[in-house]
């Protein structure tokens, strides 16, 4: 893979980002998740870790095993830069043919101070026409973070995408879905949130002592079906 | 590190090790150096907010760098030793006192079972980390003691320490017979503390999307931390920061340290219990170096900002590296 428009800029003086664009879509995800799994595969000496995010990925490195083993470079970002570089090069994406699938059961909130009933206001649908939009696609997760476990996935359907609340929540339950703009998520932990609630599911997203502590992780494809 | 001088019993003739939590304090928890490995998975790194203070008292007891501490705020905790230990205080200073007895900070102190230290004064600093020599028995939640308070897991049962909660220091030690106890972390090798520091910066991948006007006010106000700020995040108080246009960003990875800006105009720089991502403009990332500085503010305190290249960072992470070189030496050399 070789691309001119990435673009690889410092995030700190210990940690690199490398910018694949900035677009939602598959293919640069694709990409983001690539390389992390290819950099944690072939890992430079001083490698802490790579994180990939919807177009980007970002590689932290401790500094100094960085410029003990790379003394012939001025600085641990140009070090690591070429070595991401490189990496780039031979990296070839896969197109993500077998990605995971997984469903998910989600009690919806028709009748609750959730936000179904707001967003269905808002388009001038029925909570039921809602729901079967959100239902009809199958999501993406592009990346985790915000919380553990929290995955944040698109995309929503046109018709139903709407804006984060004006004022988060002080506490959005646990298992909480939401949309944002043409994002969707869960809320693997109770937290203070914005985005606009329509449902809850049981599905632990964050067992702590798992092998696993996630129950999703990037790349993966989620569809929700009701309880 | 091998022992030379200090005795360490592990039953200490059949006394139980223990250290107990007699006030908790506002905030006290265990903390390491963080959680790293797992930012993927949305957990983020957490751990100590002033790592040199932890660094350097952890050399000076001879334990890992890593090993964990209590990361307490004011008001402290109160404690009560159940057996010989060999503790170090370093960070803020909070007037501690061992049985009455005033106690510095950044040296090692020979606690005798069934005394008891508190704290009586904010003189300076937010933030006092409190090690003893040999590390306490903990369970790792992801090869880290950390405890991460929103997930509730890691540390001491994942949340903060109350009243009773009792700690297991790993060893007892004697008290040496030969005074060791004028080894001290030398302030040079510290961190310039101020309730008003200058932190320095490099600039992060949005800073040249500020308006010239912003970019200036960025370098050359001085900014006063809210009271809005905790270990996930210190607000920053000044005059409103803009973009010379708006900009939609997707989230992607930020860390300890970045400089975001929020809608409103104002600054948000990330702490250690900060989120693992973030889609707000990265205008700037306070260096490794400074950001034991900006860890033992508070609210109310203030803090300017002088911008850095990242070749000059990295020099300055390294010198403060070989600085603890020469620490881990000095330590070792006074053992013997």
């Amino acid at each position: 893979m070789n691309d001119e428009s990435i673009r690889i800029f410092p995030l700190g003086d210990s940690a690199l980002t490398v910018e694949f664009g900035n677009a939602i879509s598959p293919e640069l995800n694709r990409k983001a998740i690539a390389l992390a799994d290819h950099i944690e595969k072939n890992p430079f000496p001083g490698l802490v870790e790579s994180v990939p995010a919807y177009a980007s990925t970002t590689i932290f490195f401790d500094l100094l095993k960085v410029r003990r083993s790379f003394a012939e470079y001025p600085t641990a970002f140009e070090a690591v830069k070429k070595c991401v570089r490189d990496l780039i090069a031979d990296l070839a994406v896969s197109p993500n043919i077998d990605p995971r699938l997984v469903e998910i059961p989600v009690a919806f909130d028709r009748k609750s101070d959730f936000d179904l009933g707001y967003i269905a206001e808002e388009h001038g649908l029925t909570i039921d026409e809602v729901i079967e939009i959100f239902k009809s696609k199958t999501y993406r997760v592009y990346m985790l973070g915000f919380l553990p476990g929290f995955s944040y996935m698109g995309e929503v359907d046109e018709r139903i995408a709407t804006p984060r609340k004006q004022t988060p929540r002080t506490l959005v339950p646990k298992g909480s879905i939401g949309i944002a703009g043409r994002q969707t998520g869960i809320y693997s932990l109770a937290s203070p949130g914005g985005w606009q609630i329509i449902g809850r599911t049981e599905v632990e997203m964050f067992t702590p002592d798992a092998a696993r502590p996630t129950y999703l992780q990037a790349g993966d494809e989620v569809r929700f079906v009701s309880v | 590190m091998s022992e030379f001088f200090w005795i360490g019993n592990t039953t200490s003739e059949g006394k139980e090790l223990s250290l107990t939590i007699e006030k908790p304090g506002i905030l006290t928890t265990i903390q390491d150096l963080g959680r790293t490995r797992y930012r993927r998975f949305g957990i983020n790194p957490g751990g100590v907010m002033d790592r040199t203070a932890v660094r350097s008292i952890n050399i000076l007891l001879g334990n890992d760098e890593n090993e964990a501490v209590l990361e307490m705020h004011f008001p402290a905790a109160q404690i009560q030793f159940g057996s010989d230990v060999i503790f170090a205080l370093g960070g803020a200073e909070f007037g501690a006192e061992l049985d009455g007895v005033p106690v510095e900070t950044w040296r090692p102190v020979f606690a005798a079972a069934n005394s008891r230290l508190s704290f009586g004064r904010k003189n300076s600093g937010s933030r006092t980390y409190l090690a003893v020599k040999g590390g306490f028995k903990l369970e790792h939640w992801l090869e880290s003691a950390s405890t991460n308070l929103a997930a509730v897991t890691g540390g001491f049962e994942g949340r903060k320490l109350m009243t009773g909660d009792r700690l297991e220091p790993r060893q007892s030690y004697e008290k040496p017979p030969r005074n060791i106890f004028h080894v001290r972390i030398s302030p040079s090798l510290l961190p310039l503390y101020s309730s008003f520091p200058t932190v320095r910066i490099i600039a992060g991948a949005e800073f040249e999307r500020l308006s010239a006007a912003s970019q200036v006010l960025l370098k050359d106000q001085d900014f006063l931390i809210s009271n809005a700020s905790d270990r996930m995040g210190f607000r920053l108080l000044g005059e409103p920061i803009s973009l010379a246009k708006p900009l939609e960003l997707l989230s992607s990875a930020v860390d300890f340290g970045t400089i975001q800006l929020l809608p409103d105009g104002q600054l948000i720089v990330l702490m250690a219990d900060h989120q693992t991502t973030g889609g707000y403009p990265r205008l700037a990332h306070v260096i490794s170096r400074d950001l034991p500085l900006l860890a033992q503010l508070g609210a109310n305190d203030k803090v300017a900002f002088h911008l850095v290249d990242a070749t000059h960072a990295e020099e300055l992470a390294l010198e403060f590296e070989r600085d603890l070189d020469l620490l881990r030496v000095g330590c070792q050399y006074n053992r013997r």
